[in-house]
């Protein structure tokens, strides 16, 4: 790192208030703590006495379990609360939550909420680090990073990549902190989707936006593929999923516009013959699995950067 | 009971206003004088170097500096009573009015139980005796303002209510609308509409655009507001029937208006102090302050707005006053309760379009004072002699910051908190009676 860096966010809330020199401290970092996960005993001391807990308002398996695998390695002990956001339940608010929770003194809170904004909320009612684990259809931080981890990993660089990510980027996060932190980082990003699916003023963001899925994806060294929600038919976002994989999946004929080379990715869980054929899913080229494993080290890395390591 | 009865004089005591600007528009007066009032009426205006020979026991306030005008009157607020007393009541709502120069508020029907009846008419007036400031119901339009039936406007109009709106949520059906108008007719009852097309509204937390996109947040187009303006305009046209138009936010309804009124039609409209000073850009990180329906715009209407406001087309300035608590506005921004209080930063943020240019003071008393009354077909808006003696003298140099402490609304949801502002009315008179002074 240049000399004179240092790392000074008390929180993780967005790529957005990263600069490309916190992302490519983070990955850097995230690089070295992966050495762990390889290890036979795989944990380290870094954060032992550090309390974790994962507050979870929406169900998600797999990214409270990377959250709470990256605290382990780390020793820090973790506490899991699950929680429901339905409109319907008239119980405690998520500030009342989040006072009775610093009164445990936990050292980091990892929270995912359906609402946007969920984690900024929280962050003005308590004096713990938080770690935006996935706010509505704003941020998922760590999973941008995790994303541009393994890109940078397979490639050896991010700027000058086009990346084209594919689906309903107006309520994906996910789509959200990978405009933006591949950009940050000097990629060209593509997004294609059904006009439906489209953000206004996506192109403010940094991201082109492309006319159809084939004009992203030509050329591109890295195609990310997101997750469709089977709720958004019900918005009229889209009239099936069957109409949807024909016109807006990847497969076969779309991936091969694409640089022989192609990264395919996609944030997972998949739903396989929708938004990407099996065959995709599993050709050699994906880089599905690496980001899991990845995502567990940029989890890391965010945990002991907030605990002040540096 | 009828609102013109509301807090008579019990003073017969004169009192004479010295040395202040006279603005009286409706009176082409602009100019340094004095104004006598004589038990709660405006007596005389004294102009043009013009001395009153006074006996000794009239009370005499020095008002160099600073100008008088008609008081003001905000023909949009909520106030919450009854039924969610814990925001506002009629005496904090009212007392936070006479803070901020008003002397009237029209009082939107959106309460707990709805006021759709004579007893809630009643019942709010009977409070409103008691109040800081003349408080002139508005009732609405369908039963429960649910949208569905009209509600009793002759039992409404008897007992005192000055309109009808649902406001809160606009009257989905057209033939509904269009019954309400004619049958508002009957009882000379202005119809005042809250213009949403919810189908495009729905769920949606802020404007649409790139603000919306970088917080993920579901917006909500500027033409969710102006089709159903465009259908409300074209429902009143075929009854032939005046409508008012709500808190208008956006370039397209500053122009439909605008093409309305020189086709000749009966439309009048307000907009909110916050349409004109701030945008969409002060959502921030998720500032539910700056959450409200129809919600900030973009630079471009803010521009449009200010220019309605000058040409004409818009016809009053109405803050739109919505106190919540906490309880609805600490919360995620999408969950947050639409509104901010306004009351008492109409003035400041009005006298920002004076020092600009937008327009000029004898605009600001038309919109504030003047145009409200006429429109409501209420007592004020003018200094004549003969007439109430409706006074807000304004410092329009005095700056202040307004600070959480010092405000007089119960609820303090305001994205202005901690402004620098500048321009403050210092005396507010209710029928000749100090409702509230920062003179001493
Ligand atoms: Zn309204």
């Amino acid at each position: 790192m240049e000399t004179g860096y240092h790392f000074s966010h008390k929180h993780i809330l967005s790529l957005e208030d990263l600069s490309s020199a916190d992302i490519s401290f983070i990955l850097q970092t995230a690089d070295s703590f992966k050495e762990i996960s390889t290890r036979s005993i795989k944990k380290v001391p870094t954060l032992r006495g550090k309390t974790v807990i994962n507050l979870f308002f929406e169900p998600s398996t797999r990214t409270r379990l990377s959250f709470e695998i990256a605290a382990k390695r780390m020793s820090a002990d973790t506490f899991n609360i699950a929680s429901s956001t339905s409109s319907t339940t008239k119980g405690e608010t998520l500030v009342d939550t989040a006072l009775n929770l610093m009164a445990m003194n936990p050292d980091i809170i990892i929270i995912r909420h359906s609402f946007s904004g969920a984690a900024q909320l929280l962050t003005e009612h308590i004096e713990t680090s938080v770690i935006n684990a996935g706010d509505g259809t704003h941020e998922h931080p760590s999973q941008g990073l995790l994303d541009l981890m393994t890109v940078m990993e397979k490639k050896g660089r991010i700027e000058g990549l086009k990346v084209a990510i594919i689906g309903d980027i107006a309520h994906s996060r996910v789509a959200h902190s990978n405009i933006i932190g591949f950009t940050k980082m000097g990629a060209s990003v593509c997004v294609a989707g059904p006009g439906t699916m489209m953000p206004p003023a996506v192109e403010k963001l940094g991201a082109t936006r492309c006319n159809s899925v084939h004009e992203a994806v030509a050329d591109a060294d890295v195609v990310m593929a997101l997750r469709i929600q089977k709720e958004r038919q019900d918005d009229s976002l889209i009239p099936s999923l069957r109409e949807y994989a024909k016109y807006f999946g990847i497969n076969r004929s779309v991936i091969d516009l694409a640089k022989k080379d192609v990264l395919i990715m996609h944030p997972g869980p998949l739903n396989r013959g929708v938004e990407i054929d099996s065959e995709i899913a599993d050709d050699p080229r994906s880089v599905i699995l690496d980001q899991v494993t990845n995502g567990v080290a940029i989890r890391m890395a965010l945990l002991y950067l907030l605990m002040g390591g540096d | 009971m009828s609102t013109l009865a509301a807090p008579a004089s019990k003073n017969n005591k004169s009192m004479i206003l010295l040395n202040g600007r006279i603005i009286d528009p409706a009176n082409g007066i602009d100019g340094v004088g004095h104004l006598l009032v004589v038990q709660g009426k405006i007596s005389a205006v004294f102009l043009n170097g013009e001395e009153p020979d006074l006996p000794d026991e009239v009370d005499r306030i020095d008002l160099a500096g600073k100008w008088v005008v008609p008081g003001l009157i905000d023909m949009h607020v909520h106030l919450r009573e009854p039924g969610e007393e814990y925001k506002e009541t009629i005496a904090s709502g009212t007392r936070a009015a006479a803070a901020g120069g008003f002397t009237g508020v029209a009082c939107m029907p959106n309460t707990r139980p709805v006021n759709d009846s004579y007893s809630i008419t009643s019942l709010i007036l009977a409070q409103a005796a008691e109040g800081s400031a003349r408080v002139y119901p508005v009732g609405s339009i369908s039963k429960g303002g649910e949208g569905k039936i009209l509600a009793e406007y002759g039992e409404m109009r008897k007992a005192g209510v000055v309109a009808l709106s649902d406001d809160g949520m606009p009257v989905v059906d057209s033939q509904l609308l269009r019954r309400g108008l004619e049958y508002a007719a009957d009882y000379n009852l202005l119809v005042i509409s809250h213009s949403e097309e919810l189908a495009l509204s729905k769920n949606g937390a802020m404007n649409e655009g790139y603000n919306s996109t970088r917080l993920g947040l579901r917006g909500i187009p500027g033409i969710a507001e102006s089709i159903m303006i465009y259908r409300d305009l074209a429902v009143a046209e075929c009854t032939g029937r005046p409508i008012h138009i709500a808190h208008i936010s956006t370039r397209e309804s500053v122009s439909l208006i605008r093409r309305a009124k020189a086709k000749g039609s009966l439309v009048t409209a307000e907009t909110a102090p916050h349409y004109f000073s701030l945008t969409d850009e002060a959502v921030g990180n998720y500032d539910s302050r700056a959450k409200m329906n129809p919600p900030l715009r973009t630079a471009d209407d803010v521009m449009a707005i200010k220019e309605g406001l000058k040409d004409g087309t818009i016809d009053a300035i109405a803050t739109d006053h919505a106190p919540h608590s906490v309880l609805e506005k600490d919360v995620e921004f999408a969950r947050a309760a639409n509104g901010i209080i306004g009351l008492e930063t109409a003035v400041p943020l009005t006298m920002n379009l004076l020092r600009n240019g937008d327009i000029d003071s004898g605009r600001m008393v038309e919109l504030l004072s003047l145009n409200p009354a006429r429109i409501l077909g209420v007592e004020g808006g003018t200094l004549s002699p003969g007439t109430v003696a409706d006074i807000t003298v304004i410092d329009p140099d005095l700056e202040f910051v307004y600070s959480v402490d010092k405000i007089v609304s119960k609820s303090k949801n305001s994205p202005f908190i901690d402004w620098d502002l500048k321009g403050k009315a210092v005396l507010t008179l209710m029928a000749g009676e100090i409702t509230w002074s920062d003179l001493h």
